[in-house]
């Protein structure tokens, strides 16, 4: 009975529900699909709005050729590492802790949840005068440690350069890591979105059944083992879901990096353009230069690599764990 | 036997107490810049710059006087800011009502291959739209004008999954009942789904606010005139304004902070709900 009505059910097409979906497709057709397309023609194009000319490819083979591009390239690529395994390794440490029953668990999820709503401009104008060289709370920790103050957000020069020096060590120039500045954002962004992690990292965690824990300790596993053989791969699909998020949302970074450029008082991408990322190049193409068409380039060139990279994880990761969707 | 038991419990309580360290640790750090901020936003000019104490020595209530004064535009920014976010917040909600509904509940050729259109502008980088939504907004005559800050934003694929899935949790039964008492769709929609779906809808009107509340890149883009600044580029240009005067720009901040803290700590309880069901599938 139940069959036969829902297979009634599936010969009938409702053909309102293309008014319902109306609106939606409208705004995002308009605004988010079809720039898309458009991104790819302006960026063959070049000179001012009303007079393009077409150039075929020649602002691809000109980023391509560009240090520039490649320091950008390069930067993102730093930046994306440091924030994206740090937020998730400390996401996933500290949703496993409160995962334990711990009293006041909501009270520290809320707490640690906060920066995430916060604007980056608010956010990143106190972090800036954190990382204030001169009157910062950063150097005054360090000081109280007896490390000399840095310079933060005004250094450009590699973390493993600067470690080095401490040691009277020469660092070969490949092996300078990204700058201080740099490490000062991503660490701002850690601060920023980890407690997002934590939260879906302990929704994750609420799902796996709790028999499955007791059985295992009834088969004498200990606590180590039960996070590396029930836990961790329970929680891969989680896990999976915030990797792909974080790929996407790092290497689209541009608010944080924006923001502590103009609250440090840097030119954009400063000092020495070590915090310039892609998405700072070519905002600054764009703004600054109005150069629509190879800052559409550097955008499609992003694109791509977002796309290839979100591609690679499905492909690696996503078929070791469980399907999202 | 008590002995050992003993020990157990000893064992038992350090280690509860060395995981409340580190999650108080992990507060810590979380609230500090904060507290901080707070604290600086009330010194005076000589006391800030200085950071030799963490309290002022002087609680100076003048500072935010002084910093709303000199912002001089604030109460125009705010302005501006609450009707963007709250108008996009209701386009939103009202577009990804209607087609969460219709990809969760109806049937019809090519929902799927929409659906999946749909799922793929999730994965578009915003940068890549910028460029062209720009000159389209120039074309429109659109810059300077509250169209460009909110009509762009008024859809989003975000909520209509998020809706969508909460839809498709609702048990068919529901609608084979409303059917036979010759309900419509939207009927259906407006008088059972939407009440039944709450806790989303808050969730994706809390990040559609939050998002707007909080954007940067596009108001920058597209607004020219100081008058038609939302906050957030408000509070970036005074930045300079404020020079070394780093008080009242903290107090400028807290201003800006202050009523998207009191959102959250209201109604945390669907932001986090709203987070973590869509991390983990539908």
């Amino acid at each position: 009975m139940v069959a036969s009505r829902s297979t009634r059910r599936s010969h009938h097409i409702d053909w309102t529900a293309y008014l319902y979906i109306l609106p939606a497709f409208v705004i995002l057709g308009l605004f988010h699909i079809f720039p898309v397309f458009y991104a790819i023609d302006i960026s063959l194009n070049t000179g001012p709005i009303n007079k393009f000319k077409f150039v075929g490819l020649q602002n691809y083979l000109r980023a391509l050729a560009t240090p520039d591009f490649w320091t950008a390239l390069s930067n993102t690529f730093s930046f994306a590492l440091m924030t994206i395994v740090s937020a998730i390794g400390l996401g996933l440490l500290f949703a496993y802790l409160l995962y334990q029953g711990v009293r006041g668990q909501s009270f520290y999820r809320t707490v640690y949840f906060l920066p995430y709503v916060l604007s980056t401009v608010g956010s990143s104008i106190v972090w800036a005068w954190v990382f204030d060289p001169s009157s910062g709370l950063a150097n005054l920790a360090l000081k109280t440690v007896g490390v000399p103050p840095l310079r933060w957000l005004i250094e450009p020069m590699g973390v493993f350069q600067l470690i080095g020096r401490q040691f009277n060590i020469s660092v070969p120039v490949w092996m300078h890591g990204p700058s201080l500045a740099l490490v000062a954002i991503a660490i701002f962004t850690v601060w920023q979105t980890v407690g997002y992690n934590i939260v879906i990292f302990m929704a994750g965690l609420t799902n796996i059944p709790g028999e499955i824990y007791e059985a295992a300790r009834l088969d004498g596993a200990d606590s180590f083992q039960l996070f590396r053989f029930m836990t961790f791969p329970l929680l891969s699909p989680t896990l999976f879901f915030v990797l792909v998020i974080s790929v996407i949302g790092s290497f689209q970074s541009f608010n944080q990096i924006y923001s502590m450029n103009v609250a440090a008082a840097q030119t954009l991408g400063g000092p020495l353009g070590t915090t310039y990322t892609m998405t700072v190049y070519m905002f600054d193409q764009l703004y600054t230069y109005s150069n629509y068409g190879y800052a559409s380039a550097i955008a499609v060139l992003l694109s791509g690599l977002i796309l290839i990279l979100t591609l690679v994880n499905f492909r690696l990761v996503g078929s070791r764990t469980e399907a999202i969707e | 036997m008590t002995v050992a038991f003993r020990r157990d419990r000893l064992i038992h309580i350090l280690k509860r107490l060395l995981l409340h360290l580190v999650l108080l640790i992990g507060a810590f750090f979380a609230l500090f810049p904060f507290i901080w901020m707070v604290l600086t936003s009330l010194k005076s000019y000589i006391e800030a710059s200085a950071a030799q104490s963490l309290l002022p020595t002087n609680w100076l209530f003048s500072n935010y006087l002084q910093a709303w004064n000199q912002v001089g535009l604030f109460p125009r920014y705010f302005e501006n800011t609450i009707f963007m976010a709250v108008t996009t917040t209701l386009g939103v909600l009202i577009t990804s009502s209607l087609a969460g509904y219709a990809f969760a509940c109806m049937r019809f050729p090519g929902r799927e291959a929409l659906f999946i259109i749909l799922l793929s502008t999730m994965m578009v980088p915003f940068e890549v739209t910028l460029i062209p939504n720009f000159i389209l907004m120039r074309d429109l005559h659109w810059i300077d004008r509250y169209e460009a800050l909110i009509i762009p934003w008024t859809a989003s694929a975000f909520s209509i999954f998020l809706l969508r899935q909460f839809f498709k949790a609702i048990p068919s039964e529901l609608f084979d009942a409303a059917v036979l008492d010759g309900c419509t769709h939207f009927q259906f929609l407006w008088n059972i789904v939407l009440p039944l779906s709450k806790p989303a809808l808050i969730a994706s009107a809390l990040f559609t606010f939050l998002g707007s509340w909080n954007s940067l890149m596009w108001p920058l883009l597209v607004t020219n005139n100081p008058v038609m600044r939302p906050l957030q580029v408000g509070i970036t240009s005074f930045i300079t304004d404020a020079g070394t005067e780093v008080q009242y720009l903290l107090a400028a901040v807290t201003i800006s902070i202050i009523p998207v803290i009191l959102i959250y700590f209201f109604l945390q309880r669907w932001f986090i709900e709203g987070v973590a069901r869509v991390g983990i599938r539908g």
